[in-house]
């Protein structure tokens, strides 16, 4: 199957790698800085923006719409902070009113365009679920334009946005313009979010700034790698997901990509060396089976009173094992043992507690005894 | 009944329903649950409508209400494992579940009047059509026995719970102490919250239902600072909102859901401007005032100071004056008009006195009242 030879398919692999490069990148930051849902409300508000640039201006150019969607966008980040800082509702209740206000003053105009005669808005509604295949060799001129703008933003400030974002007071402390800082990459976020909603949509597209970050952050504890998996994590999807979309009929864009990005997520959650589920039950497992040493050396040290003139006679692991439960691990008890000191090899094969292992285990017998009714 | 007022009467109390669980939302801070849940019933619908073949089943209110907790559910079991950050959590869970549902949607229930479109934005004005006719007998819109029985429902649950409700979540840690299970409270609401959704799902969709959850509490929240108070203004704003909203999309031929939101979120707003103590235009009004009263206040004490001394003639003549005060002319000019008008103030050409009470202001200003 030839997968890069058709040319709107090349267009969508393209458009989906640049979406999901900088919805990864730029999507790691909000994600370190708490503010995921943002991009859940930024993305819904930048519906009306959609709709009344193409009523004022009655074109479909991509750059036009984009900006719509941009500057709705930025007045619901505004209109958030505005909320948040000048009364007493909290944050999460005013991006959930930001959210669904402005979708729906977003659908009163678009059913108000569909009702028009002779109307032209045919494809707008693409911009609810995302449609790969509608994208044109200008949309992904203005998606790539606006993507390497971003990215190189970040690029340049990245030391700046990465001091913002993990200690903000000592940003300011060293006299970093942080409210510009931060309405900078706020306004870079909200510039991913419109480079992304013609192929994902408004309603999902909150998930490509979650997802890449949230995946990336488990395979890496430093930023730069965090970022760059991320971007690549974004790629990968919107690239895997746009294809499957274009190939599959009737398989919807954004929650293509939506899935194959929340496979990866489940998947980092397991795996993720060190910090993973899977990993970290294997470790709790491991746990569980540590060899008991005690009994062993207790084992041992019953058996060297059988000669209490020559208490390095070795006695075999057979004779251990068949004094232990079924199933003990008794080599790898004896080796830890050995390792603390407490028994040795003798020079016949078998195994004998050592002075201190004799001394350990007495002082064992001692305290239960004491413990006793 | 016309089919006009059968569906402002659905809106209505598919807004009242909502804004009941959206109280207790927006003042536990978890306003974006609504969200989650409202998105991730999606699959639940879709599921047990592949099951039952019919969209009235009230199978669909069952396992989308399932689906609901089960959201919850998946939400805190990635926040306890603390591989993710609470908003990320949400973030993530949601829109995997979400595009589930609708990519089943798309690819299975083709001619089904369940698709996309109606996902997001409810079907109200067809909700008449849809009569519930019980041994040949037509009851109304099956809606609005649908939502007028989950109404009834939470306010049931609120009624029974009431003082459970209200304490975890004013004060959950008290709640705990006093031996209420935080947990048995929180999945109550949340079961609250999704059987809502479900029901108003149907009517305004997935996205409009955090609107009507979370808007009309928070403009309560804005006007009152008692709890019961800002739940029944909540319902009241809500209700408004619903009239409103089919006014807005009777007049102008637009979507009822949207034009609903669209009222949320005017009232919301004529709220944050002009609530009485908390808006924005008494927020400013008082910062104005405030900065007045301070203005007379050094005026005053400015004046006394130098009043019969032989700095008087150049430090208290009206031309200049703003530069001794360093203040712009503009706001010399304001304080000392409204000096004069209080009486603090006399002026003889060009020179300011202080008046006797305007001495008692300085007075005040500068050592405190004597009693």
């Amino acid at each position: 199957m030839d997968l890069f030879g058709d040319y709107t398919l090349r267009l969508v692999a393209l458009g989906s790698a640049i979406l999901g490069a900088t919805s990864g990148a730029l999507g790691s930051f909000a994600y370190l800085r708490r503010q995921s849902l943002l991009g859940d409300a930024v993305s819904h508000a930048a519906l009306p923006g959609i709709v009344l640039a193409f009523m004022l201006t009655g074109s479909k150019v991509p750059l036009v719409l984009m900006l719509g969607a941009g500057l709705a966008g930025w007045i619901g980040t505004l209109a958030v902070r505005l909320v948040v800082r000048r009364s007493r509702v909290p944050y999460d209740s005013a991006l959930g009113i930001v959210l669904a206000v402005f979708f729906g003053v977003g659908l009163v105009l678009l059913t108000h365009l569909q009702k028009q005669p002779e109307s032209a808005q045919a494809g707008l509604e693409s911009f609810l679920f995302g449609q790969a295949a509608s994208l044109l060799k200008r949309d992904v001129v203005a998606m790539a334009v606006l993507g390497a703008a971003a990215l190189t933003i970040l690029v340049l400030l990245w030391k700046e946005f990465k001091i913002l974002s993990f200690d903000s007071d000592f940003a300011a402390s060293i006299g970093l313009p942080v409210r510009r800082l931060d309405g900078l990459l706020t306004l870079l976020l909200v510039v991913a979010i419109i480079i992304g909603l013609q192929t994902v949509g408004v309603v999902l597209m909150s998930a490509m700034i979650v997802a890449p970050g949230a995946a990336a952050r488990q395979w890496s504890r430093r930023l730069a790698p965090m970022v760059v998996t991320a971007a690549l994590i974004g790629v990968t999807s919107g690239v895997a997901g746009s294809l499957l979309s274009s190939y599959v009929p009737r398989l919807p864009t954004g929650p293509t990509i939506v899935l194959v990005l929340s496979v990866i997520v489940v998947v980092s959650l397991l795996l993720a060396p060190g910090r993973g589920l899977l990993w970290r039950s294997l470790k709790i497992a491991s746990l569980r089976t540590v060899p008991d040493l005690d009994p062993v050396l207790m084992h041992l040290y019953a058996l060297s009173h059988q000669h209490p003139d020559d208490p390095d006679h070795g006695h075999p692991v057979a004779v251990i094992r068949t004094m232990s439960l079924p199933g003990a691990n008794i080599d790898a008890a004896l080796e830890g043992l050995a390792s603390r000191g407490l028994a040795e090899r003798t020079p016949g094969g078998g195994w004998a507690p050592t002075a201190i292992g004799r001394r350990e285990a007495q002082r064992i017998i001692d305290r239960e005894a004491g413990e006793g009714p | 009944m016309s089919p006009e007022i059968q569906i402002v009467l659905i809106a209505v109390i598919t807004a009242a329903a909502s804004a009941i669980p959206g109280t207790y939302l927006v003042l536990r801070r978890t306003a974006l649950v609504s969200d989650a849940i409202s998105h991730a019933i999606l699959p639940g619908i879709v599921v047990a409508f592949f099951l039952t073949h019919d969209l009235n089943s009230p199978l669909l209110l069952v396992s989308a209400a399932a689906t609901g907790v089960l959201t919850v559910f998946l939400i805190e079991a990635l926040i306890r494992s603390r591989l993710v950050p609470e908003d990320a959590s949400i973030g993530l869970v949601f829109p995997a579940l979400f595009s589930i549902g609708v990519i089943l949607i798309s690819r299975y229930a083709g001619n089904v009047h369940l698709d996309t479109d109606s996902v997001l934005l409810g079907e109200l004005a067809l909700a008449p059509f849809d009569q519930l006719v019980i041994a040949g007998v037509q009851l109304g819109p099956r809606a609005l026995w649908t939502m007028g029985a989950i109404l009834a429902l939470n306010l049931v649950v609120v009624g029974l719970a009431w003082k459970e409700l209200k304490l975890a979540t004013v004060d959950p840690g008290l709640a705990a102490l006093l031996g209420f299970s935080p947990v048995a409270i929180h999945y109550t609401l949340m079961a609250m919250v999704s059987i809502t959704a479900v029901g108003a799902f149907d009517a305004v969709g997935s996205i409009l239902v955090v609107a009507l959850m979370i808007a009309p509490p928070a403009t309560a929240y804005l006007l009152v600072d008692r709890f019961a108070p800002m739940l029944s203004v909540g319902v009241a704003v809500a209700a408004a909102c619903a009239v409103l909203g089919y006014g807005l999309a009777y007049a102008f031929d637009v979507s009822i859901a949207g034009s609903m939101a669209t009222m949320c979120g005017a009232v919301f707003t004529a709220a944050l401007l002009l609530a009485p103590r908390r808006g924005l235009v008494a927020q400013a009004r008082r910062r104005s005032s405030q900065r007045l009263d301070l203005g007379l206040r050094m005026l005053l004490v400015h004046l006394l100071h130098h009043q019969e001394t032989e700095t008087e003639a150049e430090e208290c003549r009206m031309p200049g004056l703003h530069r001794h005060l360093q203040w712009s002319e503009t706001r010399t000019r304001q304080v000392v008009r409204e000096a004069e008008a209080r009486k603090l103030v006399s002026r003889s050409g060009d020179l300011l006195y202080a008046t006797s009470d305007g001495r008692v202001v300085a007075d005040i200003a500068l050592i405190g009242e004597s009693e």
